[in-house]
């Protein structure tokens, strides 16, 4: 390569690392400012080292608020819904690409219909209907109607399809029932779509905030993400105990983030789950 | 695979031991199919098709949010209502003026920084990182973070400011330097997402193009120019789009940093929906809203649909 452009892509590293930099700022802010005191922190706001390094704010953060219970709810609601969402659409998946029944392409048009739904503008109804169904406060209305996801049903569906047919006949010829060539025929083939699925539903399930907010009205109940959000604007001089709150809420998703960063980039590249 | 105990079927057809008919296998095939299907189906008309017609009917009654019941039949007085009254297209308004302020952003800034970090051969899981990252963590602890740079007077971001010789807007109490507050945190937000859609794209670009372009003299200026960028027009489509519909459907970062205030003047249209239906306990006129709402992101999105269906009738 010439000079030129040589001397091109290191201006191109320099300046998308320095914008990489920036980008870390907003994390270690909140992470320095939690373990700095309150009075230093209200005497120098802006100075980014501290004399006395400590964790006495994490300490308050977790007595005053539940902390404790959002993590539990957040993490039922989320693992119950990833082991919903992956069973349920990856069947109904299976059903549209290997078995001829009646009425497939109304299902299949109905589905392809859902991908165009926004149903964060139906939280109205949907409250009604939960309501009316007693189930409000309850961890179930926060599960079921995020199971059927179309979008789900597409990235299995583009799966499955690419499992050669003669596998399945061959099962079929051994007598194998259609349930038994779900269970261990085609699912072990979708490892890859299922965990494409199941992470970046617990991820949208663990953040999600709108629906959560108006059905767990008492705060135990709460979610990370729902409780989380009373804290914003409240006691104005306690920032070290706010930055200790925010760092708590964000360390579960992003523990999951480092453990898995190569199949969340994957996932969302493959599928555009937003 | 071995034949071994499976239970037989309801209607005793024993596929182990009678080979099928092949009636007998397309009703083995039916029967099998809405098995597998019903529960996702039980689920979707139940908790997404019904929300939608429940809304429909809610929006001719008078009902209201703290009784049970639907109260009495208003016809289109709701609707009538919901089209005229200011405060609905004041909302409307915020969530579109939010989206004209992210979509350019979030379009092209990601596009550039993946261009630029795809020049690199190395250090991409440390990109991935500083990007993505944000986009894995909960609304609420953005807007807690964001809300303490913020601060007045002792905010880092309010300090920033002046570091460069310029004064902070107000971002808590003026409309301007509100909407530069959220925009600001949703672009730190949900740039990696846009980010790691346009990387995959690069990263199936073959190396032979670049390689056969280098070798013609083509610098890498030229490269990103008549290459990559043509290249990943597609994907800019498909960001464009779901960029469009993500920030129509604003409401998280808007209200838990700002209450949509000042005065109202951020309210995006879901915490319009949201107040008059959960605050004023106007449900049927809330559902009205909805509708109105929920038919203009459907519209928006069939368009789309269509035209990329036309364009590529191989994807889904």
């Amino acid at each position: 390569m010439d000079q030129a452009g040589k001397l091109f892509n290191r201006l191109a590293a320099t300046c998308v690392t320095l914008f990489a930099l920036i980008w870390l700022i907003p994390f270690l802010w909140a992470l320095i400012t939690s373990l700095r005191p309150n009075d230093e922190i209200a005497a120098h706001p802006t100075r980014p080292w501290s004399n006395n390094w400590n964790l006495d704010a994490y300490r308050s953060a977790w007595n005053s608020s539940p902390l404790g219970w959002w993590y539990v709810n957040s993490f039922i609601i989320s693992t119950l819904t990833v082991v919903f969402t992956v069973v349920v659409c990856s069947m109904a998946a299976f059903a549209l690409v290997h078995l001829d029944f009646r009425g497939k392409y109304a299902v299949f048009a109905l589905i392809l219909a859902g991908l165009m739904l926004p149903t964060e503008a139906l939280v109205l109804p949907q409250f009604m209907e939960f309501r009316a169904l007693n189930l409000l406060g309850t961890y179930w209305a926060v599960i079921l109607p995020s199971i059927a996801l179309p979008v789900a049903v597409f990235v299995f569906h583009s799966f499955i399809k690419a499992i050669p047919i003669p596998l399945i006949e061959a099962a079929r010829l051994d007598g194998a029932s259609w349930w038994r060539i779900y269970l261990q025929v085609v699912m072990p083939l979708c490892r890859p779509a299922i965990s494409a699925v199941a992470i970046l539903t617990f991820i949208t399930s663990w953040n999600a905030f709108l629906w959560p907010l108006l059905v767990l009205t008492q705060t135990k109940s709460q979610t990370v993400t729902v409780g989380l959000s009373s804290l914003v604007g409240g006691a104005a001089i306690q920032y070290a105990e706010t930055m200790a709150s925010a760092v708590l809420g964000i360390l579960p998703l992003l523990a999951v983030f480092l453990l898995l960063q190569r199949q969340i980039a994957q996932g969302v590249a493959n599928t555009g789950i937003k | 695979m071995t034949a071994t105990a499976i239970p037989t079927s309801a209607t005793g057809v024993d596929v182990q031991v009678r080979p099928e008919t092949a009636r007998g296998a397309a009703r083995g095939h039916n029967r099998a199919g809405w098995l597998f299907a019903t529960p996702f189906l039980v689920l979707y008309v139940a908790f997404l098709i019904g929300p939608v017609l429940i809304g429909l009917v809610i929006s001719l009654f008078n009902t209201t949010t703290v009784k049970s019941g639907v109260g009495s039949w208003v016809g289109l007085s709701n609707y009538a209502e919901v089209l005229s009254q200011k405060d609905f297209w004041a909302s409307m308004w915020h969530s579109v003026l939010f989206t004209l302020l992210t979509t350019p952003l979030l379009v092209l800034l990601p596009l550039l920084f993946a261009i630029l970090a795809s020049r690199m051969a190395r250090k991409q899981w440390f990109f991935r990182l500083a990007f993505f990252a944000p986009y894995v963590v909960p609304s609420s602890a953005v807007c807690l973070i964001f809300a303490f740079m913020y601060t007045p007077e002792t905010g880092l971001i309010t300090n920033a400011f002046s570091w460069v010789g310029l004064t902070a807007p107000d971002f808590f109490g003026s409309t301007s330097g509100a909407w530069f507050a959220v925009v600001l945190l949703t672009l730190w937000w949900t740039f990696g997402f846009n980010f790691i859609l346009y990387t995959a794209a690069i990263q199936e670009m073959s190396e032979e193009i670049y390689e056969a372009a280098a070798i013609d003299g083509a610098g890498p200026w030229q490269q990103i120019r008549m290459i990559t960028i043509p290249l990943l027009r597609p994907t800019m489509g498909l960001v464009l789009m779901l960029q469009v519909l993500a920030s129509l459907k604003v409401f998280d970062q808007i209200y838990i940093l700002l209450a949509g205030g000042p005065a109202y003047s951020t309210r995006p249209v879901i915490q319009y929906i949201y107040d008059t239906g959960f605050t004023a306990y106007r449900g049927g006129y809330a559902a009205a809203a909805t509708m109105v709402y929920f038919v203009i992101l459907v519209v928006i999105s069939a368009v789309w649909f269509l035209a990329r269906r036309r364009n590529n009738p191989a994807k889904v």
